[in-house]
């Protein structure tokens, strides 16, 4: 197989005192999507920032094309190639749609690539193109969850940090957008790091899965080997009780938008 | 005196304390920290301005005197940024207010020092030039405070909704977290906004002591503007100008029609009521406003 383009060696992070992630090894290989699961609380998200550089890691290394990243500042990280769509969307509330995929290319100056990539985007997304004036914080919550992908792809990345596409959003919706997610893989040969708590979902998408717990790698394999494993199934059903927590804690967090 | 030409110079006024109140929303958006130093940074504006322009001092010619003087303010407001509150990155917003209160007795003993007690006034070209207009008498430098004020606004709307960086100034202020995952450079992008910052409190100053003397005190006079701020609702750039503008016109009103010794109360009597009816502000973008 080809070389991993981005290799996760033995990472710590911390929250003051409280250690979060202890001690994670990964790989992605170009043109991969390799799915993270984990409950709540795992660990997911916290290593996605150690990877973008909103944390410094204590410990380990990881290497993206060859280069050691750890520790960089975020706006590095994202000129290298790795963009992050966060967990809970994190539009820009007050800016416009088109305003939001004109951030999502601040690292980049090449005029006519951000038009190209703007026009990409709006081929996937057909509602954003039509909401473009709209400002993103009076969208749906499935539109923000669009536009925050597509604010990604506006960095013109070469692998994304997908942190939970599907919170809160409805079975069809999800669909919709892991239809889109995979059509990228395909088309665009993106290479993702998908998070989510929903298992069979992205284990569906995905060629490699990790299963995560308490800031640990406790399993992983080939996707499709994992999605017959019997201790994923049990978890994936542990899932489905988060699932409902979940809605609820999106519900909370939309009142301030 | 006319109802009309007390609105002018009222409008005049409000136009600086809308420029100050500029400033506040400008940091308190970028940093959720109220700068308590902006009116003293204003004061600064204007006797930097005076030290270059006025023959006592050097003496440059007045249109020379002008740009030299907003890139010193310019400066000031991100070496602020840069060697000061950023090392207070982390600690509390207390701490950050705590400390721009410190630095506006800085920069009055400073300026006291540099330039002494004494009220003075800028040296400039429209000095006690006069415009008729209908029956109105108009100074000419409340005309210029206006017409500036407005070029101004409108080059700062330009700036923030046409620019890459206005953008991200915007981004960074409305969700930092998300202007990070975006590779926007937050840190540097808050050190431009402390600059431009430095540069409307200079040109507040300029127009200030083009139409009026000042002396290291004057900058108190930011709690006026500081007052604007809130009326017109502190995340607000349109709103804080126009508080600014609404506090300028009630002064001259209220010492006209009210009792003497009621009159000054008259904008923070506004500031109470606007507080007790609409505690977000007239002009309030409420949604911006996230925890
Ligand atoms: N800002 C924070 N401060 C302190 N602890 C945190 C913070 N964010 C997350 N944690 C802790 O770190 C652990 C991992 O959290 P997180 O990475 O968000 O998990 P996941 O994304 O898998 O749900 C959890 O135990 C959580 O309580
Ligand atoms: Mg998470």
């Amino acid at each position: 197989m080809n070389e991993p383009i981005l290799r996760i060696r033995n990472i710590e992070s911390f929250y003051g005192p409280i250690m979060a992630i202890r001690g994670v090894s990964l790989d992605v290989h170009p043109g991969q999507i390799v799915s993270i699961l984990g409950a709540n609380g795992a660990g997911k998200t916290t290593l996605m920032k150690t990877v973008s550089g909103v944390m410094d890691p204590e410990k380990g290394r990881i290497t993206f094309d060859g280069q050691q990243i750890q520790g960089s500042e975020p706006h590095k990280v994202v000129q290298k190639g790795i963009v992050h769509v966060p967990e809970g969307r994190e539009v820009f509330p007050l800016l416009t749609v088109d305003e939001n995929l004109s951030l999502g290319a601040y690292t980049l100056s090449d005029k006519g690539q951000i038009d190209h990539d703007r026009d990409l985007v709006f081929s996937y997304f057909p509602v954003l193109k039509e909401r473009r004036g709209q400002e993103a914080g009076t969208l749906s919550g499935g539109q923000q969850q669009m536009l925050a992908i597509g604010r990604g792809l506006m960095a013109n990345p070469r692998i994304m940090l997908l942190d939970e596409p599907s919170l809160g959003l409805s079975p069809l919706l999800v669909q919709e957008i892991f239809g889109i997610l995979k059509r990228l893989n395909d088309e665009q040969k993106m290479t993702m790091m998908l998070v989510e708590q929903n298992a069979n979902a992205a284990l569906e998408l995905a060629h490699h899965g990790y299963v995560m717990e308490i800031g640990r790698i406790v399993m992983d394999g080939a996707a499709d080997v994992l999605l017959q494993s019997e201790d994923i199934q049990n978890f994936y059903l542990g899932v489905q009780e988060e699932g409902a927590r979940e809605n609820r804690r999106w519900k909370r967090k939309k009142t301030w938008r | 005196m006319d109802n009309a030409q007390l609105l002018i110079s009222g409008l005049a006024n409000g136009c600086v304390y809308g420029l100050i109140a500029l400033g506040f929303v400008l940091i308190y958006k970028a940093t959720e920290a109220v700068n308590f130093a902006q009116g003293d940074f204003m004061m600064l504006g204007a006797f930097v301005t005076i030290g270059l322009t006025n023959t006592e001092y050097m003496g440059l010619p007045f249109w020379l005197a002008l740009p030299i003087s907003l890139m010193i303010m310019g400066a000031l407001g991100y070496l602020i940024d840069r060697l000061i509150i950023r090392r207070l990155f982390g600690e509390s917003q207390t701490a950050v207010v705590i400390l721009t209160i410190a630095l506006g007795f800085v920069i009055r003993f400073a300026a006291g020092l540099i330039w002494g007690h004494e009220p003075q006034t800028l040296q400039n070209p429209l000095a006690g030039k006069e415009i008729r207009f209908g029956g109105l008498v108009l100074g000419m430098e409340d005309v210029a405070v206006i017409v500036v004020t407005i070029l101004l606004t409108w080059g700062l709307y330009v700036f923030f909704s046409k620019t890459k960086l206005g953008l991200a100034m915007q981004g960074a202020s409305q969700n930092q977290l998300a202007a990070y995952y975006m590779g926007i450079p937050v840190k540097r992008v808050q050190g431009f906004i402390w600059a431009l910052a430095g540069v409307v409190a200079g040109i507040a100053g300029i127009l200030f002591a083009a139409k009026g003397s000042v002396d290291p005190t004057t900058g108190l006079l930011g709690i006026k503007a500081f007052a604007a701020a809130v009326i017109g609702g502190f995340g607000s750039l349109p709103g804080a100008l126009a508080g600014g503008l609404i506090v300028g016109v009630i002064e001259p009103f209220a010492s006209r029609y009210v009792a003497a010794g009621y009159s000054q109360i008259a904008p923070y009597a506004l500031l109470l009521a606007v507080l007790i009816f609409r505690p977000h502000g007239l002009f309030s973008q409420v949604r911006v406003k996230k925890v």
